[in-house]
This record gives structure tokens, C-alpha cells and sequence, in this order.
């Protein structure tokens, strides 16, 4: 039934489009894979106009050869060719130096002065559970060993010595306090991203690791403030622990604001409820790692040089006054902008 | 968008159940491909086997210099790197141009938003900051169980089940969004930067074959993509077994030249198709329509 016969060759519809515009689309792959593989900085002027409209030029090749062609390995390739290109001319990020400096200039304080009912929220969470562990150990020393775990008292339990305690508070060796501060760091951070995190859990353990941390900040005091040194605890706990609470507390905020977000969208979708605050409330978290780190250099360095309880008691409230005014000077204006 | 535990919708079926309408500003649908499950399982864990090689060398080359110099400093550095390597990996990678780890990068995948905008860092960081409870939650979880023995063994289970929830989230929603992804408002696609496959020409010095329109008239479009794939693929066996069929079927005599049959079949057949196409007639398989 066949029949060889000697005419004109067939063409089909996908190769003379191919024959026509491959070239368009082999240049717009060459520029996509350079950008993805270095930046943007990467291409020159010449290729940095052209493409947006190579871009534009493979995207209707798309169009037209999903009508009138059905080479699939055409379409599929077009199809993913587009899906790059599309990312790289919508959907890339700034660069990093732009991205930090608006960080630290607006996202930072805007995001944590949008958070000032969770944060006030967490600061009062805080302080009942101070209260009340500072409560509960003063009339029974038992309940210290229920809220603070063996390792991280160190001897500092109810019923060490004065001269023992006071021995914590002024350190005479300065070995390992650097790389203590820096595990701290590191230890303090992680719970500031897990309380961030917890708060997907509809904000409950964010909550309760949150009235944990004031547990143990109450019954430290509860420790030091019958021997006689409540003041001088405070002021050795103030030169880092400001920052160091307050981005506890923040970083706890920012957990709740996702949980509230989810529960209680409001008028809003609950789905763009919970991207709007996820990605406000990630600001603010990695915000809160920011000053935790700036908590472990205090801690590392300032708590060695700085010996007495007055100097470590102003340090202590001027990067407090320092931060809030940074974030509700700085910051509300900023958030006040976002939401007109 | 919707939150995903809405009621069930109909499912697509087969290669295009992960195919998402995505309509770019010049009104073209993109038909982005959602990466797969398998692929971004196998993404993260070339990730984490990164993160520990690099991990363990530099633990190996610090520990070494911090023994032979007694300095604090290199401790110190540790803490921080590592610290920084658990959660900058996935940060500062998905935040460059790619928009993907190397792990995602080897498996084609890439992380975008959802609504096509601009990747911000407050999206990536949200998604990866979120891990904590899909992973390192359940695992902390089993830790602590090992740890403590039967003791509590039924708060341990409870526990689990509960971090179970976030750790297999992504199974629950037909977008496979992880708990991130949800709350960062991204999804991560399948675009791997694939090149042109050639095209199915006909061999220039070679004369072609001829077919008559009954034998043309058997099949539609999606055996011509099938018999595509074939010739592309171009495994003898399946070649063989394709061009024994199509010659059963149109009652053609076997020539001994399987592979330059079938090219100058498809040749036939795409061209008659699409003249189809022109005049609004598609035919989408040999059912007819």
C-alpha cells in the first residue's frame, strides 16, 4: 500500500517555526542561564534591553505554537523557557544590599511596631510568669527545681551561699565567657525561630514557651533577692537582657501574630490572612535573631569590662530606650505608612 | 485562593494533576508545573547531606586549628557558623536569583510566590523559620522519647502525631504546600532548564514514503505525541513493537526500515493534523473527539 515517491519534502507547521525563531529563543535561554547562574550584573546593556522583549517574542511563540503546532517537545520546552524567563523579568529580588538596607531602614521597625498588641501581649505574659514563679519559690524553694532544669542553674539554686552567688555576678576569670555568650547566641536564636514557628500551632505554645521563659527569669529573682542581691542580679541581668528578653518577646509576638492570623483572619481570607502576617512577622523574627546577637556581644564582652551594677544597669536601660525608640519612633511611622 | 482544607475538589488525573493556571501580565497561562513530592523529598535531603559534609570538614579543620592555636576565637566561630549554616542554607540560596537550594537546583525545582510577584526575604525566611515544627519538632520529639525510655511513652506518641500533623502537611493540600509555603504565600515549581530536543525531520536525500488517507485517518493527537515520545526516546524495542502495530492496523507490509517508517508516519500524520488545526478541527485521539 505504500508507495515511495520522489515530492516536495513535508513541513511541517513546528519546523518552519522552529527555522524562524529559534534564534530568539536559543538567546533568551543563553540570558535566562547566565542571570540564574551569576546576576543580573552578569549580562551586558545591549542584552539587559533585549530581554523583556525576547521575553515577550518566545512568549507568543508559546501562545502560537500551542495552536497551530503539536510538537510536544516544542511546547514543553517553550513552556518552561517562558517559566524562567517570566521569573527573571517579574519575579526576582532586589539586591541584597538594597534588600538589607530597607530591611533595617523600614521592614525591621515597621514590622515590630505592627506588632506592638502581640508584643505588649507577650511582655505581660512575661511578667506574670515572673511573678508568679517568684511567688511560688519564696514560699516553697521546692518549686525551683520544677522550673529551672539542673544544667542551666549551675549552683545557683536556694540554697547556695551568698558568697557563692555573688561569685556568679562577678566572674574573676573571663575564660569561656565569649564562647558561652556565642553558644548562647546560638541557643537563643534557635528558640526565637521555634517560637516563631510554634505560633503556625494557632499560637498556644508560643504562649506557653513564653510564660516559661518568665517562669525562670522569676525564679532566678526569687534565688537572688533574699540573700540581698536582687538589685545587683538585675543589673547584671540588665546589660544584655534588655535586648535580650525584649527579642524573646518579640520573636514570641511574632509566633502569635501568625497563630491569631489563622484563627481570626477578620474580614480577610484566611489564606492571605496568613501569608500577610507570615511575612510580617518573619521580619520581625529574623529582626529578633539581629538582636540577639547584639545580646551576645554584650554579654561576651560588655559583662567582662563592665563591673559595676550602676554602669551595667544604664547600659542596660540605654539599649532599651535605644530599641524602642527604633521601633515605635522609627518604626510606627513606617507602619502607619504601609497601611494607608 | 483558598484555605486548602476546603471541600474536596475534582482531581485532576494523570501527568497534569500538578499543572496550576498561571496567567502572566501579558495574558498568556504558563501552566506552571508543581514540583513532586518524590523530587522535593529528594531535594531536601541532598541538602541536609550538603549542610553535614560541610559541617563535619569544617568541625574536622576548625577543631584541628582551634587544638594547635588554643584560640577561643575559632570555638566561637564554629558556634556561629554552624548556627548560621543550619538556618542561613536555605535563606540565602532561595533568596539569590535561582530562587532554589542546590538540592532544589539539581532537581529542576525553584521556589517562586504564589501570585507571581517578587520572592521578598520576610516570604523566605517565613518558609524555611518553619521548618522548626515540620521537622526538627517531630524529630526532637523521637529524641526526647528515646531518651526518656517508656516513661511518658504515651505523651511521646501523642506528642509525635500532633508534629506529624506539620511534618506531612504537604500531602494534605492538592497544591503541596508545606506549612511555609502556606504561610509565606509560595509554592515551588518544576522548571528545569531543559534544551531544545531536535527537530523530527524527514532524512533530506532519502525519498519518503507514501500513505493513504485510511491509514492517516487512525489516529488522533495524543497517539501522535505517544509515537513522539517513541522516536524520541528511540529504544529499538519500543520502535519495533509501535511500527508492528501501525502496520497491522493500516495493512501495511513490513520493509525491514522500522525507525524511517515510523518518521515519515509521523511526518504524515502531524501534517495532516494540523491542517486539522487550521480550520478548528482538532482531533484528540483515535476515538474521534
Amino acid at each position: 500500500m505504500t508507495a515511495r515517491v520522489e515530492d516536495q519534502p513535508i513541513l511541517l507547521n513546528a519546523s518552519r517555526f522552529r527555522a524562524a525563531h529559534a534564534a530568539d529563543w536559543e538567546r533568551l535561554e543563553a540570558l535566562v542561564s547566565r542571570i540564574e547562574k551569576r546576576s543580573l550584573r552578569a549580562i551586558s546593556d545591549d542584552d539587559l534591553l533585549a530581554l523583556p522583549l525576547l521575553y515577550r517574542t518566545t512568549l507568543s511563540s508559546l501562545s502560537v505554537a500551542r495552536e497551530t503546532s503539536l510538537d510536544r517537545a516544542l511546547i514543553t520546552y517553550l513552556e518552561q523557557l517562558c517559566a524562567r524567563a517570566y521569573f527573571q523579568v517579574y519575579g526576582v529580588p532586589t539586591s541584597a544590599a538594597r534588600e538589607l538596607g530597607g530591611f533595617f531602614a523600614r521592614g525591621w521597625p515597621g514590622a515590630v511596631a505592627s506588632l506592638w498588641r502581640e508584643t505588649l501581649a507577650m511582655a505581660l505574659i512575661t511578667v506574670a510568669g515572673a511573678i508568679a514563679a517568684y511567688i511560688l519559690v519564696r514560699s516553697d524553694p521546692g518549686w525551683f527545681y520544677g522550673v529551672i532544669p539542673k544544667g542551666l542553674a549551675g549552683g545557683r539554686d536556694p540554697s547556695a551561699s551568698i558568697a557563692a552567688l555573688r561569685a556568679t555576678l562577678y566572674p574573676h576569670a573571663s575564660d569561656g565567657l565569649a564562647t558561652f555568650a556565642a553558644f548562647l547566641f546560638g541557643h537563643n536564636a534557635q528558640i526565637a525561630i521555634f517560637s516563631f514557628a510554634l505560633g503556625f500551632a494557632l499560637a498556644v505554645p508560643t504562649i506557653l514557651l513564653i510564660l516559661y521563659n518568665g517562669l525562670m527569669l522569676g525564679a532566678m529573682f526569687a534565688v537572688f533577692t533574699p540573700k540581698g542581691l536582687g538589685l545587683s542580679f538585675a543589673a547584671w541581668l540588665s546589660i544584655h537582657g534588655t535586648t535580650e528578653l525584649f527579642a524573646i518577646i518579640i520573636s514570641g509576638a511574632a509566633g502569635m501574630r501568625i497563630g491569631t492570623a489563622i484563627a481570626f483572619p477578620g474580614r480577610a481570607d484566611r489564606m492571605d490572612a496568613a501569608i500577610t502576617a507570615g511575612r510580617t512577622a518573619a521580619t520581625a523574627m529574623i529582626g529578633a535573631v539581629v538582636m540577639l546577637a547584639v545580646a551576645g556581644v554584650l554579654e561576651g564582652i560588655g559583662r567582662q569590662v563592665v563591673r559595676t551594677d550602676g554602669m551595667r544597669a544604664a547600659i542596660g536601660a540605654a539599649m532599651l530606650v535605644g530599641w524602642l525608640v527604633y521601633f515605635y519612633g522609627l518604626g510606627r511611622r513606617r507602619a502607619l505608612a504601609v497601611r494607608t | 485562593m483558598r484555605w486548602p482544607f476546603g471541600p474536596r475538589r475534582a482531581r485532576a488525573a494523570g501527568p497534569d494533576a500538578l499543572r496550576r493556571t498561571f496567567i502572566t501580565p501579558e495574558g498568556v497561562d504558563l501552566r506552571l508545573e508543581l514540583g513532586a513530592t518524590g523530587a522535593r523529598i529528594a531535594a531536601f535531603a541532598l541538602d541536609v547531606a550538603l549542610i553535614l559534609v560541610i559541617l563535619v570538614v569544617a568541625t574536622l579543620v576548625i577543631g584541628w586549628a582551634a587544638i594547635a592555636t588554643r584560640s577561643e576565637l575559632l570555638v566561637i566561630l564554629w558556634l556561629i557558623g554552624a548556627f548560621m549554616l543550619r538556618n542561613g542554607w536555605f535563606v540565602l540560596f532561595e533568596m539569590s536569583g535561582r530562587g532554589a537550594t542546590p538540592g532544589k537546583r539539581a532537581m529542576g525545582l525553584r521556589v517562586v510566590a504564589r501570585d507571581g510577584a517578587r520572592l521578598t526575604a520576610g516570604a523566605v525566611i517565613a518558609r524555611n523559620a518553619l521548618r522548626e515544627i515540620e521537622l526538627f519538632l517531630p524529630l526532637s520529639f523521637l529524641a526526647a522519647q528515646t531518651a526518656q525510655g517508656t516513661a511518658d511513652a504515651f505523651l511521646a506518641l501523642f506528642a509525635l502525631a500532633w508534629s506529624g500533623i506539620f511534618l506531612f502537611f504537604p500531602l494534605f493540600n492538592r497544591d503541596r504546600l508545606r506549612a511555609g509555603d502556606l504561610v509565606a504565600g509560595t509554592w515551588v515549581i518544576h522548571a528545569p532548564g531543559g534544551k531544545l530536543a531536535a527537530d523530527i525531520g524527514p532524512a533530506p536525500d532519502r525519498a519518503r514514503r507514501h500513505f493513504s488517507d485510511a491509514a492517516l485517518a487512525l489516529y488522533g493527537v495524543y497517539e501522535l505525541q505517544t509515537l513522539e515520545d517513541v522516536l524520541r526516546g528511540g529504544r529499538p524495542s519500543a520502535v519495533a513493537t509501535v511500527a508492528a502495530t501501525i502496520r497491522r492496523k493500516a495493512n501495511i507490509a513490513d520493509d525491514g526500515d522500522d525507525l524511517g517508517f515510523l518518521t515519515d508516519y509521523y511526518l504524515a500524520l502531524c501534517a495532516r493534523l494540523e491542517s486539522g488545526l487550521l480550520v478548528g478541527r482538532r482531533r484528540q485521539n483515535k476515538f474521534g473527539n
